[in-house]
């Protein structure tokens, strides 16, 4: 039995704005693969809950006429990875979210709720950040879009303000035509796992394909937040594809980073990890996008 | 025939369909919840209580504290009662403790309304500790001046053992020699959980005199007199019911909290109480497997003679005995059932208290820990001396006629030798031992392997009884009642068998009471020790018998004619001389219920005291992939090779197999319950505490070799408990194999490689 003192199921996006905004206690729930989880550990025990679960808006993906993908909050793990609209446009993404938990967190969990959770081991993170999406968000004073790169605050916390609902995530089509990437995550076991290190790497290689012309890097728990590393994205424009650039790679990153020493992982066997995935998803991405790393 | 045959789980419709019964689904009529109120420190006294929020929660009842509860020490482990004083298990356990002695301790319980009141209630006790510094290890609880975790132990040692074989001792083997090469090797096992689906539950009320305990439980008739222990109450005054369970493997082989629940239903008047573990609970609060420390010498001659070995084991207890030494004394009886030494072996055993979980039984019974000692220092010695550690163990490891010199256990059937040579071949040893020498790059290969032994059932350390019940039904079919339990393991199905076997009826005719209930169910001591196949099939197959014989008795009077005319095949009385069918048997039995002229109502009931014992055996072999930048162990291929006698019921036995594997692979390479410095689990749940999911299983491949054991009622012997032994010594030597670098400590986790790779030069930046 769980510990929910009051809970309302909302009618729309405006309806769950208004009934936070009535109960200053409230909190939004969607899937509740994490907030049931933390109420059952009593961490919100006695919590007043407004739900968005089901809300038809919120769970449409489309691509609209300029190519920007959008993406309901709403949407489940397992509609992402199997969405005509992003697979062939974003596979990243829809790979990585097919890494989260179990297939039946995947059918309930949210791309909303991974990402309204603010942790940085939520394995859409990296890749929301390689793609620098947009975050939109709809509170009583209407609605406002946040940058990727500007929602985290801190471990667990977001710039979302507690009346505000994330409604939708949209991907603009420079981020993704003439890119390709490769999400890799590290867990100790190969399902219902959580990321002990994740790495996401996009790379756009120029017309002849023997040049890196732009990278990304994103990395969950390599930091507090999720993190981009612009320095050795940055050291890589222009430069041939070769084993010396992959090895560089693997060794700046580590200099763009902060991971917890815990007894999850120790630093230094994050930095470990987070190399060698560094180095390994940019050699996947760069053959993907019909490149070769040569020697 | 029956037995040998795959025949379905009689269990399987019921369990398929979730029809079947488990505590849970037993619930009584307006039953109040419990919820036990848990240490937040390792090691101290409770000093007092602040109850006043706490008891203002709608819909609490009651707070018990250990202020509350009777000061009478009880033992919670599931040994047969003995009735000599020096044999009995330690009684170090109170209901509620106000010495704290881990982090998790019982120490107050809220029973209310609901599991919500209930899980209020004890977030809001607040609880005045004096804390002291908690000890973790062996080292720190028996370092010079350490404070007793037990006032009756004041050096923290529960107990000691030892053994000594041979003319000499280890240093004068050592000595003895010029040219020996000797490894000095430290072996360390972590404590892990058993994981058992279901979490243990119980409901307790009272009425009519009577105290009800329906638990999920591997030993009901231990858990009645446990009971009546630490009531204080008669034992033929409490009655122990046990339905399905979802898994035990050892952690319900414990008395756990059927005692507190019961005492606490008594303080309400008899009311109902349901008293449920969380997983976490589960984890924190109940038993694990033994971390155990061997620190191990081997000494051996160059053409590969294993000549001397000494270990001193250390076996970390936790905060209570349980079953305490038996583990660590069984622990290094392995030493000595595995090998030859051709000059000495020198073993000793400690077993202490610290201020960590509680270790108990769990699948193997300290055999997982020796196995990975004794196969690792194999492994090791043979790489010293350049020898194929599967030669180095043809050459020493123990042979057909077996017996050991103290237990005088043997091995009456041996499949051992045979066992390694299937194994090797299914493995292709030869040929991978070869091909993966001499590697370079990130990703590796290798091959290892690890053998095993077992006794079956616990004769001559411990008593072994069983007894069984026949009733004869007005159909001519049976109901079989055993004091024996399911738990998961097939016993409802393989005793079923037996019946029929030795009865002469067909499967169908054969109904087996599940439930054991101990107001009717006939003693047995229960599940554990691989035992009940052997020991209650004993039972079984006496019962069956003398069952036979009156259901034969009768005929004869029916038929007019002798009975050792008569026999009894195929549900039919058949003519002893030619097999002609007679009459058949539920002709008989409405006869014998119903006949004017001599009403019977035919039943057998026998005990069977079981004074023989025999080892099982078998091996493991791991064919492994290691990416070394990531630290990572894939296996690739995985072969359990069994030596346990005539296999019942082929299908079941390889289930049996499977599910033991894949206990041996999180052993191997993930499980861990970790502890920060004060004692406090880290990772008791099952998102940090790393159980093997379905995609980190490779197939598991199950293979046997069959020598009927002439002691087993049916030609079998112990493979309960055997599977789970020799994984993780088998994939960390197939590690070494594969990289040269020897992991000493259980789990091959990632992070420990990556530190050891790395030391070994294996990884550059």
């Amino acid at each position: 039995m769980y510990d929910i003192q009051s809970y309302h199921q909302a009618a729309s996006v405006a309806d769950a704005v208004a009934a936070l905004v009535r109960d200053p206690e409230a909190m939004p729930i969607a899937g509740g693969t994490d907030v049931l989880i933390q109420t059952r550990e009593g961490r919100h025990a006695g919590c007043h809950l407004v739900s968005i679960h089901g809300l038809p808006e919120l769970r449409e993906i489309r691509r609209e006429a300029d190519g920007t993908l959008v993406i309901g909050s709403g949407c489940t793990f397992s509609q992402i990875h199997a969405s005509p609209v992003l697979r062939p446009r974003v596979p990243m993404l829809c790979d990585a979210v097919d890494q989260v938990g179990s297939p039946q967190i995947r059918n309930m969990g949210t791309i909303g709720g991974n990402v309204c959770n603010g942790v940085t081991s939520a394995d859409s993170a990296p890749s929301l950040l390689a793609l620098e999406a947009q975050l939109e968000l709809t509170g009583p004073e209407g609605v406002r879009r946040v940058p990727i790169l500007e929602w985290y605050t801190g471990p667990g916390r977001t710039v979302r303000r507690r009346e505000e609902i994330l409604t939708a995530l949209r991907i603009a089509p420079e981020q993704y035509e003439g890119w390709y990437g490769r999400y890799l995550k590290y867990g100790k076991r190969e399902a219902m796992e959580i990321s002990t290190l994740g790495c996401a790497v996009r790379v756009k290689l120029s017309p002849d394909r023997q040049r890196v012309e732009a990278l990304r890097i994103a990395y969950g728990v390599a930091a507090p937040t999720p993190v981009r590393c612009p320095e050795s994205e940055a050291l890589a424009v222009g430069r041939p594809l070769d084993e010396a650039l992959v090895k560089e790679l693997g060794q700046h990153v580590l200099t763009e980073l902060q991971p917890r020493d815990s007894w999850r992982a120790s630093k230094a066997f994050r930095f470990q990890i987070a190399r060698e995935l560094c180095r390994r998803a940019f050699r996947q991405a760069v053959i993907d996008a019909g490149g070769a790393i040569h020697a | 025939m029956t037995i040998g045959r795959s025949v379905p789980r009689v269990d399987a419709r019921d369990k398929a369909a979730g029809t079947a019964k488990y505590t849970s689904d037993l619930e009584p009529r307006s039953y109040l919840v419990a919820k036990v109120v848990h240490s937040t420190i390792a090691f101290g006294e409770v000093k007092a209580f602040h109850l006043e929020e706490a008891l203002a929660v709608p819909g609490v009842v009651k707070i018990f504290t250990c202020f509350d509860v009777p000061q009478t020490l009880y033992p919670t482990p599931g040994h047969p009662w003995s009735v000599e004083e020096a044999h009995q298990d330690v009684a170090d356990r109170l209901l509620l403790e106000r010495r704290v002695r881990f982090y998790g301790d019982d120490i107050a319980a809220v029973v209310a309304e609901d599991d919500v009141a209930a899980a209020r209630a004890a977030r809001l006790i607040r609880v005045d500790y004096e804390p002291f510094q908690p000890y973790l290890t062996p080292e720190q609880t028996t370092a010079p001046g350490a404070k007793p975790i037990h006032a009756e132990k004041p050096d923290n040692i529960l107990a000691r053992s030892g053994f000594h074989l041979g003319e000499m001792s280890y240093e004068e083997a050592e000595a003895s020699e010029p040219d020996l090469v000797v490894l000095h090797k430290t072996y360390q096992t972590q404590p892990v959980q058993h994981c058992h689906l279901e979490p243990p539950v119980s409901f307790a009320w009272q009425e009519d005199g009577k105290l009800t305990v329906v638990s999920s439980t591997q030993i009901p008739h231990i858990v009645r007199r446990v009971v009546g222990q630490a009531t204080g109450l008669p034992w033929g005054s409490i009655r122990v019911i046990k339905p399905y369970i979802g898994g035990g493997f050892g952690n319900k082989q414990d008395v756990l909290y059927e005692p507190l629940n019961a005492w606490l239903s008594l303080q309400l008047g008899g009311r109902p109480v349901k008293l449920e573990l969380s997983r976490e609970e589960t984890f924190t609060c109940t038993r694990l497997r033994h971390a155990i420390g061997f620190h191990v010498d081997g000494a051996v001659r160059r053409d590969g003679t294993l000549v001397a070995r000494r270990c001193e084991a250390w076996s970390n207890q936790g905060g209570y005995a349980s079953h305490g030494h038996a583990i660590a004394a069984n622990a290094i009886n392995g030493f000595k059932q595995l090998y030859r030494d051709e000059k000495a072996l020198e073993c000793s055993a400690y077993t202490v208290y610290t201020n960590i979980g509680v270790g108990g039984a769990m699948r193997g019974y300290g055999i997982p820990q020796s196995c990975f000692a004794t196969e690792a220092l194999t492994d090791d010695l043979a790489l010293a001396i350049g020898m194929d550690p599967l030669e180095f163990r043809r050459k020493n490891g123990i042979q057909a006629g077996y017996e050991d010199p103290h237990t005088h256990i043997r091995f009456v059937s041996y499949g051992l030798a045979a066992a390694v040579q299937k194994g090797r071949e299914m493995i292709h040893w030869d040929a991978l031992r070869e091909r993966y020498r001499d590697q370079t790059g990130p990703i590796r290969r290798g091959v290892g392997m690890a053998m095993f032994c077992y006794k079956t059932g616990v004769y001559p350390i411990s008593l072994e009884t069983a007894s069984c019940r026949m009733v004869l039904h007005q159909d001519g079919s049976v109901q079989v009642q055993m004091g024996a339990t399911e738990i998961g393991q097939g016993a409802d199905t393989v005793f079923s068998q037996m019946a029929a076997e030795t009865i002469g009826l067909s499967l169908e005719k054969v109904h087996i009471s599940t439930v054991q209930d101990t107001d009717i169910t006939p003693f047995d001591t229960g599940a554990y020790a691989s035992r009940q196949s052997y020991v209650s099939g004993m039972a079984v197959k006496k019962t069956a018998l003398a069952f036979k014989a009156r259901i034969l008795d009768y005929a004869a009077y029916v038929l007019g004619r002798s009975v050792e005319e008569l026999d009894l095949r195929d549900d039919q009385i058949v003519d002893a001389a030619d097999g002609a069918p007679l009459r058949s048997v539920a002709d008989v039995a409405v006869e014998a219920f119903y006949s004017l002229d001599r009403s019977e109502h035919i039943t057998a009931e026998e005990t069977s005291q079981c004074k023989v014992n025999t080892f099982a055996s078998g091996c493991c072999f791991a064919e492994v992939e290691v990416d070394i930048p990531l630290g990572k162990v894939k296996v690739l291929h995985i072969v359990n090779v069994h030596d346990s006698g005539t296999l019942l019921n082929p299908k079941l036995a390889e289930a049996q197999v499977h599910g033991g594997m894949s206990m041996g692979l999180g052993y191997a390479l993930s499980e861990e319950l970790r502890y920060d410095d004060k004692g406090r689990p880290l990772n008791g749940d099952l998102l940090d505490y790393k159980l093997p999911t379905a995609l980190d299983t490779p197939e598991l491949q199950a293979a046997f070799v069959e020598v009927p054991d002439p002691t087993g009622p049916y030609g079998n012997k112990a493979l309960g408990e055997p599977p789970a032994i020799p994984g993780a010594p088998a994939i960390r030597n197939a590690v070494l194999h594969a990289t040269g670098v020897a992991i000493d400590s259980l789990p091959l986790d990632p992070q420990k490689l990556v530190a050891a790779f790395t030391a070994a030069g294996l990884i550059d930046d």
